[in-house]
Parts: structure tokens; C-alpha cells; sequence
């Protein structure tokens, strides 16, 4: 065994640089976690190559038109998925809408005002929603959500916003409305959980300045602990977002599967994810084929522009202290 | 004292090659995949050399495989396209192997009676042009129903399938306005309605949808005791849909075919006091030129068993079993498979 004689370094960094490559173990070790972890983004790239050639013969007879029509005809060829990237957005929008009021306020009555002994249950309960398997969500929707939103929601909000295009048509059921319920459903306990920990995390001299200040537990909430991690809170919706971007089945089996673009939320629409494993299976032509994985494409897209957005908008939001944004 | 186990050797160089097992792998259709396990497990247990391997991946899945060569035989639900064949140089012969049907089902709980439906009332229906139940043409073919003055909730299948294959089949042919704007496929461009993925997502969404009218296959509707319509025949009598009335269909339809007629051909809408219009056959893709003598043989001897003695099983998990004077015609198709250039059915004798 031979001694390699240390030189005295200054910080622990450069001693660290001075180790390193010395030994051949070492060096291997090093080498293998390198192209461990080149993988993941190899993988990526090779992903987006894949659905890059398989989507081309499509991009390439439809170009833009796939963007911006909207008629989807696999018996005269003619493909438009406007109505799907509509869909899949305004669904996930509308969820995110929906859970994160509710998400919030999960988190936040768990953190700061329930008593400790409901604390566990309660989030357990709400993490063991993530747990349901997405095809009983879908079936738990058409038996109880449905007949529960045409008898008890939509005469309400009809009675009150009626007016607007968003309410109008006649609701049968499967809906942009019902897809977007059970997505909020199923993105509420990642979103509830990660603003847990993000809450958690703020320090309690945070609270005790707040309340020194005379504020209302209510005010301190408001005004010292969310804005201090505002940015992991933006992360966990994101989180949300992201998740519904990419639902499937029971987002299928509730919203319809129109291929229409209406602004009323009780109209079926049709979204991206749902596209592609309804018509995979039984897309006999290389065009129809290729159609298909050029919807993959455009969904990947999506959901890494949307990504890159939270990204930026924490960033923003992140400058100066804050809890969680590190993480994200 | 060497003799004997020389012997064995002997006999065990004998028996490997005879024993071998033939391997052979199959992918397609889901419609028919329940009897297609069925077949498969039931000849294997005769024959235990034979061990094969269906995958229900879907027509389109099962098409490409077949064209592709990564499986031995393909299933679909919807005939290969002239362009389909002529990519794999005409190297297929669609095999008839058992028959399915559509039904009309609907979610209208105050009526007790069952609903007919015309062809041209189906096609209007589906292309959005009568929407209430209380339509008089309704009215005129049900007479002494009340028919409420509800709307009605087209339901079709979102995903690709056979079933919509065959439904839209149907439609195409007895209205020239369906066969113009939407036209036939396993997916359409569907003028009104809702979308629901598979049987069951349709059969949920007319449960839960008053006025619902959607369309499902046969065999699901009968396992779950759906409300079925009847459907007015080309003889104009008004049909319930069941095995028999299908299976009469296809004998029907044979009256248009020939012995050569090329098995792709559609049997909705056909002759026959008895036949139920909606109904289609569902295929066996085999190649009309295989390398391996082995596996073709051993193919060919599977299939014209199923065609055979697998018919039986058909009808207690719910297909209708093919006509038997079809028989001799799928038996001439069979015959004409080779291997490496000489035919196989020799080989395959039953």
C-alpha cells in the first residue's frame, strides 16, 4: 500500500480536489456516477428523438393546421388536435383552481390551528387519496360524482351565472366540469402535502413576530408564515399542475371525450393524455399513427413549458428568504 | 449391459424431435380474446405441442404486428385496407373465426316495452337530425310506447374498436348521408354525442345519463342484462338482436358470396327474415406464404380445429358461431397456405 503525502491545504474543498483521481477505485466510482447520472437526461433526449421521428410523417403533412383545427377524422385522415390542448389545459387549470383553495386550507389548519391529536389522522387520510388507483377514481365519478354535481351543483351555478357562456348547453353529465372536479380530487393530496411540509418548515419566530405585533392568528397566517413560503407553496401547485397535466383514465372516463372546443364548462371536451390511450390501440394507418404520437409530442411540450414557467415564476418570487424554494 | 441404455439414448434422440414444441405467438383483436384463450387453452390440452400465445393488444396493434412479422397470426375486428395488404405484397388471408353484433341500448326506465328502431332512425339519431324520443318517426314504428318528450344523449365508444367498426359499417350502408359525412372506421369523426372508453364506459354513461342511446357488443349486453332495441332487418322485420339472429346474418350474407369470395367482405344490413342487420365476423390473419413448414402446419391444424370443434364453445361465452355451410369455403382458403413453396394442409390433415 503506498501513502500519498497530503500537502496542507486551506479549505476542505481543495484538499477534497487534491484527493480526488488519485485512486483508481476512485476514479472508477466517480466515472460510474457520472454516467449514472447522465442517464436521466439521456434518457429525456432519447425520449424526445423517439417521439420526434415517430410524430414527423404527421408534422409533416399537417404543419401548423394540427395546432389550430379542430376536426379529428380517422376514417377521411384529417387530424386537428386544438380541442385536445385546449382541453388538457383548461381541465388542469380549472383543477388547480378548484384543489388549491382546498389544498391550502388543509395545510394550513394542520400547521397552525388544529389540535395535535387530529394532526396525523388527518393527514394521513388526505395522503391516502393519492393511494386510489385512477380507475376507481373514474368509475366513483360517473356513479356518485356525476349524479352528484347534475342534482346538487350545476342547478345552483346555473341559477346564478347562467348568463355567461361558461355555464350554458345542456349538461348530460360527462363534462369539462366532472373531469376537472376529479382531477382537483386526485392533485389535492400532493398539493396539500407538500404546503404542509412548506408551512412546517417556516421558523416559529416567523409566527411569535407576528403575534408580538399584535396580529390575529388569522393575520399572522396571512401576513408572516404563507408570503415566507410562498415559493415552496408555488411549487407544490405546480406539483398539482403537473400531475393533471398528465391524467389519464379517470380524466377519460368523465369528461366526455368530444373532440369540440366549448367555453362552457358543462360541454364534454377531450384532452391530450385521454387521446392517445383511447385511439393507440386501434390506429391502423402510419398517418393516424403518427398523429397520435405527434400528440404525445405536443404534450410533452406542454408539460415542459409549463414546468419551465413555475420555474421562472419561482425564481421571481424566491428572491430573498424563503422556505422551500431550494428544494424546488 | 450397453445395449439397454444405448437403447434409451436411442429413444430419447427419437422423442426430442418429436416432442418439440412449436411456438407460435398471436396478437389483435379484444373483442374475441376471451374465446381465442378459450381455443387456445382447450387445443392445447390435446395437443400439447402446440403452444400458443394471444396477446389482446387491439386490430390496429395486431395489423402492424402481423404486417411487421413479429407475431405468427394476427386478429382483428375490422378488415385489412387494400393499401394495409398491399404494403405486405397481398401476403394475407382474413379467416372468419367467430361473429359479433352491436345492440342498441338505452337508459329510458319508465318503458317497459322494447324499443324498435329503424335503420334510417338509427342514422338520423346519430347524425344529431332526431333528438327528442318523442320524435314521431319514433312515435310511428312504437306505437303504444309513451315515449317522453326527453332528449336524446348519443353514446359511442371514444376508443378505437370493432364494435364502432361495425356499428358504423351498418350506418354507412343504409344512409347515404352517414356514408358521405362520417363514413365507416374502428374511430370516427362522430357527428353528436358522448364518448365513453370500452363496453363498460359506455354501458356506465347510459346508466347514468337519462335518454342516453348508445351501442354495445352482443356478448356484453347479454352479460349484463342491458335493455336492448330491435332493429329492422333488410327483410323489414324487426329483429332482437341474439346469437342465433347473427349467426343467421352471416348465413344470409353468404348468399351474396362465393366459394372465392374474398372474406373481408362486410355482412351488415344482409337477406334473411332472421338475420339481425348488425353484425360483423371477426378475423384470423394468416399468412398466404409462411418459411417454417412446422409452424404453418401446426397453424393451419389450430385454426381449422377452431373452425371446427372450437365452434361449439362459442356460444356459452357469447359469440355467435359462423354458419356451417361457410365450412368448406374457409376449408378451400386454408388449403391454399404454403410453406417454403408446397402447401401445408396435407401436413395438417384433421
Amino acid at each position: 500500500m503506498t501513502t500519498v503525502p497530503l500537502e496542507p491545504v486551506a479549505a476542505p474543498d481543495t484538499r477534497w480536489r487534491v484527493l480526488r483521481g488519485r485512486n483508481a477505485s476512485d476514479r472508477l466510482y466517480r466515472g460510474a456516477l457520472t454516467a449514472l447520472a447522465l442517464m436521466l437526461p439521456l434518457l429525456l433526449v432519447a425520449f424526445l428523438g423517439e417521439l420526434g421521428t415517430s410524430a414527423w410523417p404527421a408534422i409533416r403533412h399537417f404543419g401548423v393546421r394540427f395546432l389550430v383545427t379542430s376536426v379529428w377524422d380517422p376514417v377521411a385522415e384529417v387530424y386537428g388536435a386544438a380541442p385536445m390542448i385546449f382541453g388538457t389545459l383548461a381541465s388542469s387549470f380549472l383543477a388547480v383552481l378548484i384543489a388549491v383553495p382546498l389544498a391550502l386550507g388543509v395545510a394550513i389548519y394542520l400547521t397552525e390551528f388544529s389540535p395535535k391529536w387530529v394532526r396525523q389522522p388527518i393527514a394521513f387520510l388526505v395522503e391516502l387519496l393519492a393511494a386510489i388507483p385512477s380507475v376507481v377514481y373514474g368509475l366513483w365519478g360517473i356513479f356518485v360524482l356525476i349524479p352528484f354535481l347534475r342534482t346538487y351543483v350545476v342547478p345552483p351555478l346555473r341559477a346564478l351565472f347562467g348568463w355567461t357562456p361558461f355555464l350554458s348547453g345542456v349538461f348530460y353529465g360527462s363534462s369539462l366540469l366532472a373531469g376537472s372536479v376529479i382531477l382537483a380530487i386526485m392533485i389535492l393530496p400532493y398539493i396539500a402535502a407538500v404546503s404542509r411540509e412548506v408551512l412546517l418548515a417556516v421558523p416559529a419566530s416567523q409566527r411569535e413576530a407576528a403575534l408580538g405585533m399584535g396580529a390575529t392568528r388569522w393575520e399572522a397566517v396571512w401576513t408572516a408564515v404563507v408570503p415566507y413560503g410562498r415559493a415552496g407553496l408555488i411549487g407544490a401547485v405546480i406539483l398539482g399542475m403537473g400531475r393533471a397535466l398528465g391524467e389519464t383514465m379517470a380524466v377519460t372516463m368523465l369528461i366526455g371525450n368530444r373532440h369540440d372546443i366549448s367555453l362552457s364548462v358543462l360541454q364534454p371536451a377531450y384532452t391530450m393524455a385521454a387521446a392517445i390511450a383511447n385511439e393507440f390501440s386501434e390506429a391502423t394507418t402510419n398517418l393516424y399513427l403518427s398523429a397520435l404520437f405527434e400528440v404525445g409530442l405536443i404534450l410533452f411540450v406542454v408539460t415542459v413549458a409549463v414546468n419551465a414557467l413555475a420555474r421562472l415564476l419561482i425564481w421571481r418570487v424566491a428572491r430573498g428568504t424563503a422556505v422551500g424554494s431550494r428544494a424546488l | 449391459m450397453t445395449k439397454q441404455p444405448l437403447l434409451a439414448l436411442a429413444a430419447l434422440a427419437l422423442a426430442v424431435p418429436a416432442a418439440a414444441q412449436v411456438k407460435l405467438n398471436g396478437a389483435g383483436a379484444t373483442f374475441p380474446n376471451i374465446i381465442y384463450q378459450d381455443w387456445i387453452l382447450t387445443y392445447n390440452k390435446a395437443h400439447p405441442d402446440a403452444q400458443l400465445n394471444y396477446q389482446s393488444i387491439g386490430s390496429g396493434g395486431g395489423i402492424r404486428q402481423f404486417s411487421d412479422g413479429t407475431v405468427d397470426f394476427g386478429a382483428t375486428d375490422a378488415p385489412m385496407k387494400d393499401s394495409a395488404i398491399a404494403a405486405i405484397q397481398g401476403n394475407v388471408l382474413h379467416i372468419p373465426t367467430v361473429l359479433g353484433g352491436d345492440v342498441p341500448t338505452y337508459n329510458l326506465p319508465e318503458i317497459k316495452e322494447t324499443l324498435r328502431f329503424t335503420p334510417d332512425i338509427l342514422a338520423d339519431i346519430f347524425l344529431g337530425k332526431i333528438t327528442k324520443w318523442s320524435d314521431a318517426r319514433l312515435a310511428a314504428v312504437n306505437p303504444g310506447v309513451k315515449l317522453p318528450a326527453e332528449d336524446i344523449v348519443v353514446v359511442h365508444r371514444s376508443d378505437g374498436s370493432g364494435t364502432t367498426f361495425i356499428w358504423t359499417d351498418y350506418l354507412s350502408k343504409v344512409s347515404t348521408e352517414w356514408d358521405q359525412k362520417v363514413g365507416r372506421g374502428t374511430s370516427v369523426n362522430w357527428p353528436v354525442g358522448l364518448g365513453g372508453k370500452g363496453n363498460e364506459g359506455v354501458t356506465a354513461t347510459v346508466k347514468q345519463t337519462p335518454g342516453a342511446l348508445g351501442y354495445v357488443e352482443l356478448g356484453y349486453a347479454m352479460a349484463n342484462q342491458l335493455p336492448a332495441g330491435m332493429v329492422r332487418n333488410k327483410a323489414g322485420k324487426f329483429i332482437t338482436p341474439s346469437l342465433e339472429s347473427i349467426t343467421a346474418a352471416a348465413a344470409g350474407a353468404m348468399k351474396e358470396m362465393g366459394p372465392s369470395t374474398d372474406f373481408r367482405v362486410s355482412i351488415t344490413n344482409p337477406e334473411g327474415d332472421a338475420a339481425y342487420p348488425v353484425s360483423s365476423f371477426t378475423w384470423f390473419l394468416l399468412h398466404q406464404q409462411y418459411e417454417d413448414a412446422t409452424k404453418a402446419a401446426t397453424l393451419v391444424k389450430f385454426v381449422w380445429w377452431a373452425e371446427t370443434d372450437g365452434q361449439s364453445r362459442a356460444a356459452p361465452l357469447g359469440y355467435a358461431p359462423l354458419p356451417k355451410p361457410l365450412r368448406p369455403w374457409i376449408e378451400a382458403r386454408l388449403k391454399t397456405i404454403t410453406a417454403g413453396g408446397k402447401a401445408v394442409w396435407t401436413t395438417a390433415a384433421r
